[in-house]
């Protein structure tokens, strides 16, 4: 399997505060690969790190298997790799086709607007993800989404932007137990079509039913790596958290 | 069924602000039709709402564009009256009324955007800072012409002036320009980029900038173009008016903002409609003479203009708050 991104060693300081060591971390295509950690573990330098808001002070960064330097945050987009903020960056008076567009409408000289154009590609993506409602379409304002759904746009939106790889930072905090599933199938969908997902999450249960690998991170380092088949229940996961965690 | 039901709702969410200042209109209409049937009829109470009309609405629709960025201006109506002076004087001068017109424009539009980038870089609060514009800006016209009026009679034997503001047939050709400059308007808020990206602005700056719009940028030109919009506005009163004088575009400051916001455009940002705002304007424009018209004296005027603020929003509460 053709690897999306390849961390390789990779450590970053600040000041004299090492934020990563050597952490090394791969996403092949079509998997997802769920990332678990305490508050500061170094999540959010590892998400940023790949997502070029850093770039690493030591180690290597591979893009389909060749190295690249000078990692930054357009690279990154460039490369497929796209994030879904915590707060979904989303306008929600504005439609659901404006939000997918946002920043990047399709345009006539003169800069006018290819409406229809982007209004069948906004109803083709959101029905590629999953949403099934028939009352939800590509004009319907974004404010009047549930949690999830809004979640699924801003992914919609990844995926038009060409994502390869879509980061979901706590993509189900504060979300029900009905609107964290849409997500999982938002999330499956985008795996089915061969795309790769990075799930950060706290809740253990959320990222086990989801992932099909799992990175733990703590104090810097990644601690543990290991395939959904190495274990059989969430619990299990969890003990090894405890385990790992704080041990090394 | 269902499916019926989501887009006549979303219609309705598109279209309601809209549809709710025409409503407005229409009964103002009847109102003043019922009270004074034989004045309402009689076609010169009609030209003179449309004398007054062409300007109300190059003042009100840009505003559109800005409130629904986020921000509000109050110094256009002294940007109003500078672009006329720069108009008046270069004509008194002898210079050719077409490149004033265009100098005149570009005063308005130059305004604008010192207004915008002294808000934008410093953060500063649009509605103080555009007030001390207002005072600022008029202060500097009162002393640049000495309080003095500038008569311009020759602007008529210019070309540009059958062309612009000259009667065509009966008809005011003013009214056709502001027709061009709303329908222009309403496919620049609603289909174009410009549009759009003012409207995720408003809405939502930090997602818009995460996005890749620079807000910034689209904010000072929401405000060039509010200083565009009141230096026509001026330029077109001069011109009909054969005079500028140092006090006019004052009058509009209320009116054009009435306007905005009696024609169903949100004060919070990320709405806006161009089609509500022209009816804003008539309901605006007809409540001035139309109170006079059937025979109420002109105190009335400002009462009624009040209650009429206070209805239309209550009214345009129906299409429901805003949501985050």
């Amino acid at each position: 399997m053709e690897n999306i991104i390849e961390l390789d060693n990779v450590t970053k300081r600040f000041g004299g505060i090492t934020a990563l060591n050597k952490a090394s971390l791969k996403v092949t295509r079509g998997e997802v690969v769920g990332l678990i950690g305490d508050n500061g573990a170094g999540k959010s330098t590892l998400i940023k790190t790949l997502v070029g808001v850093y770039s690493p002070d030591e180690g290597d960064i591979l893009i389909r298997g060749k190295k690249v330097n000078a990692w930054n945050a357009l690279k990154a987009r460039e490369s497929g790799i796209e994030t879904v903020f915590q707060d979904r960056a989303l306008t929600p008076q504005q439609s659901i086709v404006k939000n997918i567009f946002m920043g990047k409408e399709l345009r006539y000289p003169f800069g006018f607007i290819k409406e229809k154009e982007q209004i069948f590609e906004a109803n083709r993506l959101i029905r590629e993800i999953g949403f099934t409602s028939k009352l939800i379409h590509a004009e319907s304002p974004v404010g009047n989404l549930s949690g999830g759904e809004r979640q699924g746009v801003a992914i919609a939106r990844a995926i038009y932007n060409k994502a390869e790889l879509i980061v979901l930072d706590e993509p189900t905090n504060n979300l029900s137990l009905n609107e964290t599933q849409k997500v999982f199938d938002f999330v499956l969908n985008v795996k089915k079509s061969n795309r790769s997902v990075l799930f950060i999450g706290h809740n253990i249960y959320h990222v086990y039913d989801i992932s099909d690998r799992f990175v733990i991170l703590d104090r810097g380092e990644v601690v543990h790596q290991l395939n959904k088949n190495d274990i059989s229940t969430p619990e299990e996961l969890m003990k090894i958290m405890r385990d790992t965690i704080g041990a090394h | 069924m269902s499916n019926n039901n989501s887009y006549l709702s979303n219609y309705f969410h598109r279209n309601g602000r809209a549809l709710g200042s025409i409503g407005y209109f229409v009964l103002l209409m009847v109102i003043f039709l019922v009270g004074a049937p034989e004045a309402w009829i009689r076609p010169n109470l009609h030209q003179s709402v449309f004398v007054m009309m062409p300007t109300l609405i190059f003042l009100t629709i840009p505003l559109v564009f800005l409130v629904a960025s986020g921000e509000i201006d109050l110094s256009f109506a002294s940007t109003y009256a500078v672009a006329a002076y720069v108009f008046a004087l270069l004509v008194k001068n002898g210079v050719d009324p077409a490149i004033c017109l265009v100098l005149g424009i570009f005063t308005g539009a130059a305004i604008g955007a010192l207004v915008g980038t002294l808000i934008v870089v410093f953060r500063l609060s649009s509605l103080v800072a555009s007030l001390g514009v207002l005072f600022l800006l008029r202060g500097v016209i009162l002393l640049l012409s000495n309080s003095r009026s500038i008569t311009i009679m020759e602007v008529e034997n210019h070309w540009i002036y059958p062309l612009l503001v000259g009667n065509f047939y009966g008809f005011p050709m003013q009214i056709f320009w502001a027709a061009i400059f709303v329908i222009f308007c309403y496919y620049f808020f609603n289909k174009h980029v410009f549009g759009i990206h003012i409207q995720h602005v408003g809405d939502n700056s930090v997602s818009a900038e995460q996005m890749g719009i620079n807000v910034n940028a689209v904010k000072i030109k929401a405000f060039m173009f509010v200083g565009i919009g009141s230096a026509i506005g001026g330029i077109f009163t001069t011109m009909i008016t054969y005079t500028f004088f140092p006090t006019q575009g004052f009058g509009y400051l209320l009116l054009a903002l009435a306007a905005v916001f009696v024609g169903g455009t949100p004060y919070w940002g990320g709405l806006g409609t161009i089609i509500g705002a022209v009816f804003g304007v008539g309901i605006i424009a007809y409540m001035e003479i139309g109170i006079i018209a059937i025979g109420w004296s002109g105190e009335w005027r400002q009462f009624f203009n009040g209650l009429i603020i206070l209805l239309a929003l209550l009214g345009h509460r129906l299409h429901g708050e805003r949501v985050r």
